[in-house]
């Protein structure tokens, strides 16, 4: 039972950090984003080359998932998004499906359809006991690298200056552009710090959620979920509503097995009856 | 309200509006030609009027209501399974019968889901839509007792057409069905998007609150669209199983919701041949780039999507409004009298 409850953690952890960047620039610029897993598959993958074939330590092919995907996704937002931004939604969901197409193409082309693993360190695996309860090391490492992450964005969102500028600009763009916010920049920031921490999320997650070409079309729904279900306007709506996700997967998953996702999916549509503005949305006046 | 002159002058407009022009006639006239100019090729026309019938019913609900949708699989599927279950079970022998009544089905379906569908914006739209489909499809994969799971629904065995047509080997009645159950459907929409119903609709999509405030019930069209976008969204479901003699979970899948959005989009939203154009490049293109590189033709799909949003809908939609116009003006110079000019008659 509690095992049950700490994998879902985990699971919910990793979720929170592989969603955030989308909550942020669904917030932000009311840009739906379906490629959102795409960049959490780059990490991954390049992770993965650089462990596996050029033997960099793993506590460094982290970092380096990280900035790579975050180079990535600037440049992607510099030279693509910007466009799509003033579009309906729907241009932005076409544009963004396509991307992914593109992405799970691209990699089936490059990296091979099967499955692949990231090596982990020998002190990484396996198990230890705390009050009788069985903890995965790498779980352990993967809740305290997410749980920092969470305090840092809450202390970046809250406390610097970035992050009031950024809180304005999702309040209102219009009076934050005014104030002489330079909006484009903070979004531009944000969405490529967004897509490091997707990326840093991939290669994280490489060992518990599977890394092959269909990563960004299989994750994409459940990044969406944490998204409407948490709303846009906070950190820690997404963050509450990532952890739920996750035990409610890992539950329904250990519980229920022959249902599969289908928990989840009916949690979500309750949800959004209920509240559809999200469950953790304060009234805004949008 | 009661002006008499207003209110025939209201009717001329719909009923010249509603005129078929004669390059529609022209695109049907080809349309059944298609059955003896290409009988090598019956598998691909058949895919291509099941998929543009789905693409219409699409249209109907995001062309003219206005209404994002990433789980319309979810009536085709339906549908397809049902379609599939009766035939297997023998409930139902004839074709048509169990067509109008997978129709129904998947109806229903849109009815009772159509008042989630309302509620909140763009984004929670896709989500309960895509959730909805997703959900269907975790279901059929749970019953896979009934359903087959993941190996699909075989062993269905369809009886013939009335009695008389059977499904054989070549599509030929297959193709032939398809057509004929395309062109009704599209005959019954056409009806419907042109009526006072459907002029409704473009109201509410232009502006809810104001149509709202003319006295338009805008919830009741929007469900009233959905519900019916839904039937035909499942008949042509049903006629995939039915020419196929076999439903996998593939029917919901998130794919199928996507590419029928890039069909959409290639033809154009928000009038009905858009869905039936789009299909028949879609397929084409589908078809050339397979051949081309069998395993990655999503990539090029996906750049097809890209590029489109690029350049633009609207622009697109521009040139092609140009080149219609052409052929319009060519056709009605040949016919020696111009739409413009036609339009009196009728009063």
């Amino acid at each position: 039972m509690l095992t049950i409850l700490f994998d879902g953690v985990a699971y919910g952890m990793l979720l929170f950090v592989l969603a955030c960047g989308l909550s942020v620039t669904l917030g932000l610029m009311n840009f739906i984003n379906l490629a959102h897993g795409a960049f959490a598959m780059a990490g991954g993958y390049c992770t993965v080359i650089l462990v596996n074939r050029y033997g960099v330590p793993f506590a460094l092919g982290l970092p380096l998932a990280f900035v790579v995907t975050a180079l990535l996704g600037g440049l992607f937002e510099r030279t693509l998004y910007i466009h799509v931004y003033a579009r309906p939604h729907l241009d932005q969901v076409l544009f963004t499906i396509g991307l992914v197409f593109m992405a799970v193409a691209a990699v089936d082309y490059t990296m091979g359809s099967s499955q692949q693993f990231v090596q982990i360190p020998e002190a990484l695996t396996g198990q230890i006991n705390v009050f009788g309860i069985g903890m995965g090391k790498y779980r352990l490492l993967i809740i305290a690298i997410c749980g920092l992450l969470t305090i840092a964005l809450q202390l970046i969102l809250t406390k610097t200056r970035f992050g009031s500028r950024l809180r304005a600009a999702v309040d209102d763009q219009r009076v934050a552009r005014g104030l002489g916010i330079n909006v484009g920049a903070v979004f531009g920031l944000t969405f490529a710090f967004g897509s490091g921490l997707a990326g840093l999320g991939g290669a994280l997650g490489a060992e518990i959620l599977g890394l092959d070409p269909t990563f960004p079309l299989k994750y994409m729904i459940y990044f969406l979920i944490v998204v409407t279900v948490g709303g846009t306007s906070s950190i820690t709506g997404p963050f509450f509503a990532s952890i739920l996700l996750g035990i409610g997967d890992v539950a329904g998953k250990y519980y229920v097995p022959k249902l599969g996702a289908f928990v989840i999916y009916a949690i979500m549509i309750v949800v959004l009856i209920w509240r559809p503005q999200g469950l953790f949305a304060r009234a805004t006046a949008k | 309200m009661a002006n008499p002159a207003l209110t025939s002058h209201v009717s001329d407009y719909l009923k010249r509006r509603a005129r078929w022009s004669p390059l529609e006639i022209a695109f049907w006239v080809f349309a059944f030609a298609t059955i003896w100019l290409f009988p090598s090729k019956y598998l691909i026309l058949k895919d291509t009027a099941i998929l543009a019938l789905f693409a219409m019913s699409l249209d109907l609900i995001l062309g003219y209501a206005g209404i994002l949708s990433l789980g319309h699989a979810a009536f085709f599927g339906l549908a397809g399974y049902f379609a599939g279950l009766v035939a297997k079970y023998g409930y139902i022998n004839e074709p048509v019968v169990a067509l109008v009544a997978a129709g129904l089905v998947a109806a229903a379906l849109g009815f009772v889901t159509s008042f989630l569908v309302l509620r909140g914006s763009d984004l929670t739209r896709l989500m309960v839509t895509l959730g909805v489909s997703l959900m269907l499809g975790e279901v059929a994969n749970r019953y896979s007792n009934i359903t087959g799971g993941a190996d699909g629904l075989q062993g269905i065995d369809i009886q013939p057409i009335f009695g008389r047509f059977r499904f054989d080997l070549y599509g030929h009645n297959g193709y032939v069905y398809c057509l004929i159950v395309l062109f009704v459907c599209f005959v019954v929409a056409r009806r419907v998007v042109y009526s006072p119903f459907g002029l409704s609709l473009r109201s509410v999509k232009g502006n809810s609150l104001r149509a709202s405030a003319i006295g338009i019930p805008v919830k009741w069209r929007l469900v009233g669209i959905y519900t019916f976008a839904a039937g035909l969204a499942g008949i042509a479901g049903a006629l995939l199983t039915q020419t196929t003699a076999f439903c996998s979970l593939d029917v919901f899948s998130l794919d199928r919701s996507a590419d029928l959005l890039l069909v959409l989009i290639i033809g154009g939203t928000g009038y009905l041949y858009g869905g039936l154009i789009g299909a028949v490049i879609y397929k084409f293109l589908q078809d050339y780039i397979a051949n081309l590189t069998p395993q990655y033709w999503q990539f090029w799909i996906g750049l097809v999507l890209v590029i489109i949003v690029l350049v633009g809908r609207e622009r697109m939609a521009g040139w092609i409004a140009t080149g219609r116009g052409t052929i319009e003006s060519l056709f009605s110079g040949a016919a020696a009298r111009s739409p413009k000019l036609a339009a009196p008659d009728g009063k």
